[in-house]
């Protein structure tokens, strides 16, 4: 591997701290296992290892704020496992809650800015087209990539943080051109035109792209008059990520790396996706049959604020029979207030979850078994991480659930 | 019969194959406290990777896995080694921090199409795989 001077001067603990020392360590030798051949430098990072996963990541991070390290570029930090501005609402024993804590705080030590969204490219990190980055977090590693043309692969825990102290990534796959070409097409031109638009349809769209690409690029056609909005790619990013290894995914029309029509001939797979496909995959998202949902759960990526004020559009000033949970950022709580729709939000039943999200630690009501959703994320992984049962519904059919206390389902939504 | 690997993260280790016949994703489908398998229909939904070689040919999902593998390493409830179908770094980076952190880390190979199954009993060695009878007992390291 060919390291610059400065670099090797970081490994030989010549000319940084230990702590630099150490993160140098676990980048060269991620790009030694990736098989990279040299490191570049990153402009910003988006921090996934505060999320409390047990004592031992908290042990580590404390081992390098001790030892000196402090991030070298502008690093967002994703949710942790508590909402530090409401600690009541998660229930964890006291050691666990002091140990999250300790790990968001050793985040903070080192020099991250305390944002702790998954939506870091909503809370004002907006890296350029063609910057080269190093995220965490597998919906804002799709987003930076598919949305904004930055170029990241997805940086798990660890070495998200050491690429934000060493300044440096491993010079391998996305970060290089060749590795963002398009390899499959996946054609949804024959799908209803309203339907196309339609946001429920979204999230669905992104976990069967997810399940479709494998390893491969997608490259999809058929929304260039749907003009997505940017919660819909948001949603369908999270939905790919979750289902599948999908980070970059191209959109014709849409997304700025993707290549053009006449390009595509190149690409020899291809997918024609048929709505039966589109209602299969929407229907694996709900794994609780029957009328009863216990909770709303929405926000994840963490809800706009837009996505906030479509909430309480829908509530048309009625009050829900069941917990709405609204995951999001203090950047969208902060709008909120402004015109007082937080407490305007939570005089109608919804209960505000920040800095941390419903699916990675608990809130969920005890007891209750079934939670709706309009993300394909929280569908995927709600059994494995709550025990509850997923029912997936567009923004509207949760709504309407929770003001009934039942499901309650639009049937014109899925033409 | 030995079948020579790229060894990602070197080592020895003996132990029983367990197989995932689905992709997964560490966080959300490991529980880090048992090393069970808790994704709901998964095909190895259940098993426990403590100890065992585990063989993944395709990884997915979110990026938090390295923190899972570290706590697993760090409670002494990893998997013995493990086989990986492609190069990624997730998995092996936890192994890599609890190196640093002088915790037992395992070794990580990657072999395109590993043939391995369940129950099969492995020994390694670095990058060489060496395929034990059934019945033989592996030899001391």
């Amino acid at each position: 591997m060919q390291l610059t001077p400065s670099e090797r001067a970081v490994l030989a603990g010549e000319t940084a701290s230990k702590g630099t020392r150490m993160a140098m360590e676990i980048v060269t030798g991620a790009a030694r296992i990736l098989g990279a051949k040299a490191l570049v430098p990153v402009t910003s990072s988006h921090i996934d290892g505060c999320l409390y996963h047990g004592d031992s990541g908290v042990l580590y991070c404390e081992q390098l704020a001790e030892a000196g390290a402090r991030v070298s570029i502008p690093s967002t930090t994703n949710v942790g496992a508590l909402n530090l501005l409401k600690p009541d609402q998660v229930r964890v024993p006291a050691d666990r809650r002091h140990m999250a804590f300790r790990l968001m705080e050793a985040h903070s030590r080192m020099g991250c800015r305390p944002s702790w969204t998954c939506a870091p490219y909503q809370a004002g990190a907006r890296p350029a087209m063609g910057d080269q980055i190093a995220w965490g977090e597998s919906n804002a590693v799709a987003f930076a990539n598919t949305v904004l043309g930055a170029r990241t692969n997805r940086y798990g825990d660890f070495l998200d943080i050491a690429c934000a102290i060493t300044g440096r990534a491993p010079l391998y796959g996305l970060h290089k051109t060749e590795a963002r070409q398009g390899q499959l097409i996946i054609d949804v031109s024959s799908l209803d035109t309203n339907l196309r638009c339609e946001d429920a349809f979204y999230p669905v769209l992104g976990a069967l792209i997810g399940r479709l690409s494998g390893e491969s690029v997608p490259v999809i056609v058929g929304l260039e008059n749907s003009n997505p909005r940017e919660d819909q790619l948001k949603a369908l990013c999270a939905g790919a990520a979750s289902t599948g290894a999908a980070a970059l995914i191209h959109i014709i029309g849409v997304t700025p790396e993707a290549p053009n029509l006449n390009a595509l001939e190149s690409i020899k797979e291809k997918i024609i996706v048929t709505s039966g496909m589109i209602t299969k995959t929407r229907d694996s998202l709900s794994l609780a049959k029957g009328e009863v949902i216990d909770s709303i759960a929405l926000g994840s990526p963490h809800f706009s604020v837009d996505e906030c004020r479509a909430v309480r559009r829908l509530l048309k000033g009625r009050r829900s029979k069941i917990p709405i949970f609204i995951c999001t950022g203090r950047h969208v709580m902060d709008v909120l207030a402004q015109d007082n729709s937080d407490a305007s939000l939570a005089s109608h039943g919804i209960e505000f979850v920040v800095d941390t999200c419903v699916v990675v630690t608990p809130i969920l009501p005890e007891g209750g078994s079934v939670m709706m959703t309009n993300s394909a994320k929280f569908a995927h992984y709600s059994k494995g991480n709550t025990g509850h049962d997923p029912v997936f519904g567009s923004l509207g059919e949760c709504i309407e659930s929770a003001l009934a206390g039942r499901l309650v389902r639009d049937a014109a939504l899925w033409r | 019969m030995e079948i020579t690997a790229d060894a990602l993260i070197g080592g020895t280790a003996s132990g029983t194959v367990l197989r995932l016949d689905a992709p997964i994703s560490f966080w959300g489908g490991v529980d880090p406290e048992t090393s069970a398998i808790c994704l709901a229909g998964h095909p190895q939904e259940g098993a426990r990777l403590a100890g065992t070689i585990l063989v993944i040919e395709n990884l997915i999902g979110s990026s938090s896995s390295s923190a899972v593998m570290l706590e697993l390493l760090y409670r002494g409830i990893g998997p013995a080694a493990l086989i990986l179908g492609g190069r990624d770094a997730i998995l092996p980076i936890g192994a890599l921090v609890a190196a640093q952190m002088d915790w037992k880390a395992c070794p990580v190979l990657v072999l395109e199409n590993p043939p391995f199954q369940t129950g099969e009993k492995l020994q390694i060695n670095d990058a060489n795989i060496t395929r034990l009878e059934p019945d033989a007992t592996p030899p001391q390291s």
